[in-house]
């Protein structure tokens, strides 16, 4: 139990941490960093559910940020719905493609490079309907909250304007998605779906079900992923294919808690702290020696996953426990 | 207590398990024996859930169990072993036994706590922080049957659980295996270390090239004919009577 205690304390200071930033951080840009760097953590502990945990390897996570970003958009839109009655909708809609995607690869068997691709093509099936869906999604021109102008309804319209209110949610959802994860870590559903990842054959011998586990992790995951849509849609008040289903969010998602720790309750923020500094820096540095370069950091964020990956198998999280036993041992 | 009657397993042209009948009664160990290829280890992916059987029947504590999935007849009370050992690699010892436990209890502590008596049982005690992927052949054997053990089995399909250990591993084991019995669990164990399966088992069934040719106590089973040809080749039998086998 001593594991947990250091969760605790780790995830206590870290709150504190985040509660307190924007009083010594008064740059917009920075809190905006920060945001962006939790918002994406999020889906990275989504991704983090089923593939770190389970070793189900989405390639097409988008269709459940996607799906979750245009509900809470299009019941708004369209509807009429307040934000925070879409917001179930919206999460409901990530669990059920998650079903769905779930029933139709696990029922077949379907593992490793065949799940990936399966996910792939989802999302891109879903990226092309939303364009052709027309009446539903104002097709490829993208479709928009209204905007609220009156600061004193900003809770219950959830827009934030300029304000730290964005920040916050981002901070509540982070905190939200660790405590999904130290609870997979802390149950039998997370050992079994440990259990999955690490020999599937030798887990449903000695009695895990691992169809229902696998299912049960998908749409968990499915659900988390559509919250950070939420997030997003209402951060932007705006939605079209491309955002949502196109595959840059795919490989985001996957690329944090790669980098950060699969499989670890830090991993996908670790990795997003890491990889948005990054980029940041070296966009700064190649603005300073080459100019405005878009895309570089996009290079950057390449070369640092190869690194990772070729040299830190358990990502930065592998590396800081490695670092801490060290320390430990000697003193 | 189990009952397998014909069951049938083709690969292709190639007829791994043909018309096996095979029992197990409350308290007993069985040993089912063979040459390499014979097709024992079809037979335990039969009876577990793993392989349906093309044709035959598997029935289990009363009921018909088969074409029933794996972790569906563990819940039953059913568990096999693999010959392969398949740890969990980035788990400890205490977490692969507690994902066996948690077949019964839902409660993780309580699990965990389960898997480190569970440990004891099969001499890990010392070994519960290890690292799966750290263990000794010996260690991973042992980590097989814990992870069964700990699923609370009425009926234990062990495959091989002692190939690669040293004579006083086996010794080791072969307790442990008596001891599991003792408590109540009735066995049943694929083996080629003859001494093991003579000193263990209540009975055995010989299997070559998918059918069962013999069964009988083990002493039955080491003098009849079929079961000598079928392990020294055609004629050995007759040779052996004569006392005429020299190489
Ligand atoms: N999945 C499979 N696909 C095709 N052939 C198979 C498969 N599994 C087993 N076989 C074949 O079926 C036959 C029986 O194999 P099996 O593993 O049951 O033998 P065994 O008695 O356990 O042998 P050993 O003592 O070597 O473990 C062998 O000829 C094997 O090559
Ligand atoms: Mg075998």
């Amino acid at each position: 139990m001593k594991k947990n205690s250091t969760f605790w304390l780790f995830f206590a200071v870290l709150v504190v941490a985040a509660l307190a930033a924007p009083l010594a951080i008064a740059s917009t840009f920075w809190i905006d960093f920060l945001t962006l760097t939790l918002f994406l953590a999020v889906l990275g502990q989504g991704w983090n559910i089923l593939g770190g945990y389970g070793g189900q390897f989405s390639f097409g996570h988008a269709v459940f940020f996607g799906t979750g970003a245009y509900l809470q958009v299009i019941l708004q839109a369209k509807l009429g719905f307040n934000p925070w009655a879409a917001i179930p909708f919206a999460i409901l809609g990530g669990i059920v493609i998650g079903a769905f995607t779930g029933f139709l690869s696990f029922r077949y068997g379907l593992r490793g490079s065949y799940f990936a691709l399966i996910t792939l093509a989802f999302a891109e099936a879903f990226r092309v309907l939303a364009t052709s869906a027309d009446a539903i999604t104002d097709g490829g021109q993208g479709i928009y909250i209204t905007l609220n102008q009156d600061p004193t309804k900003a809770l219950a319209t959830l827009q934030f304007g300029a304000g730290n209110g964005y920040y916050y949610c981002a901070v509540i959802i982070t905190v939200i998605s660790l405590l999904i994860a130290f609870w997979i870590e802390n149950s039998r559903f997370g050992a079994q779906l440990v259990a999955i990842r690490e020999d599937e054959d030798a887990a449903e011998a000695i009695g895990v079900n691992a169809f229902k586990v696998k299912m049960q992790a998908i749409c968990l995951s499915g659900a988390i992923t559509a919250f950070g849509g939420v997030f997003y849609a209402q951060k932007f008040l705006f939605m079209d294919p491309n955002i949502a289903y196109g595959p840059v969010k795919s490989v985001e998602m996957l690329v944090m808690p790669i980098i950060g720790g699969m499989g670890t309750i830090f991993g996908p923020l670790v990795g997003s702290f890491f990889l948005h500094t990054l980029g940041e820096v070296s966009k700064h540095a190649a603005h300073e020696l080459v100019g405005d370069r878009p895309g570089l950091d996009l290079i950057v964020y390449g070369i640092a996953l190869v690194l990772i990956l070729a040299l830190l198998p358990n990502g930065l999280v592998g590396l800081i426990r490695r670092l801490f036993r060290r320390e430990v041992s000697r003193a | 207590m189990l009952e397998a009657r014909g069951i049938t397993k083709r690969f292709g042209g190639l007829v791994a398990v043909r018309q096996a009948d095979l029992t197990a009664n409350p308290g007993e160990i069985v040993a089912l024996i063979g040459p390499n290829g014979a097709g024992k280890t079809t037979c335990f992916a039969m009876l577990s859930g793993f392989l349906k059987p093309d044709e035959g029947s598997v029935h289990f504590a009363g009921a018909d169990i088969t074409g029933l999935k794996p972790h569906a007849i563990c819940a039953r009370g059913m568990v096999r072993t693999f010959q392969i050992v398949k740890p969990f690699a980035h788990l400890s010892v205490r977490e692969n036994i507690a994902v066996g436990a948690h077949a019964r209890i839902a409660d993780r502590a309580a699990a965990l706590d389960q898997a480190a008596s569970i440990a004891g049982r099969v001499g890990m005690s010392h070994m519960l922080d290890q690292q799966a992927s750290a263990l000794t052949v010996a260690g991973r054997k042992r980590l097989e049957l814990a992870r069964a053990l700990a699923t609370e089995p009425k009926l234990l399909l062990l495959d091989e659980v002692m190939a690669g250990l040293n004579a006083s591993e086996i010794s080791g084991i072969v307790e442990h295996i008596k001891a599991i019995r003792d408590g109540g669990v009735t066995i049943v164990l694929i083996e080629h270390v003859m001494q093991a399966v003579m000193s263990l088992s209540d009975r055995a069934y010989v299997l070559n090239n998918g059918a069962v040719i013999a069964t009988g106590t083990p002493n039955e089973i080491a003098t009849d004919p079929a079961v000598i040809e079928a392990y020294l080749g055609h004629g050995a039998a007759a040779r052996l009577a004569t006392g005429g086998v020299h190489a």
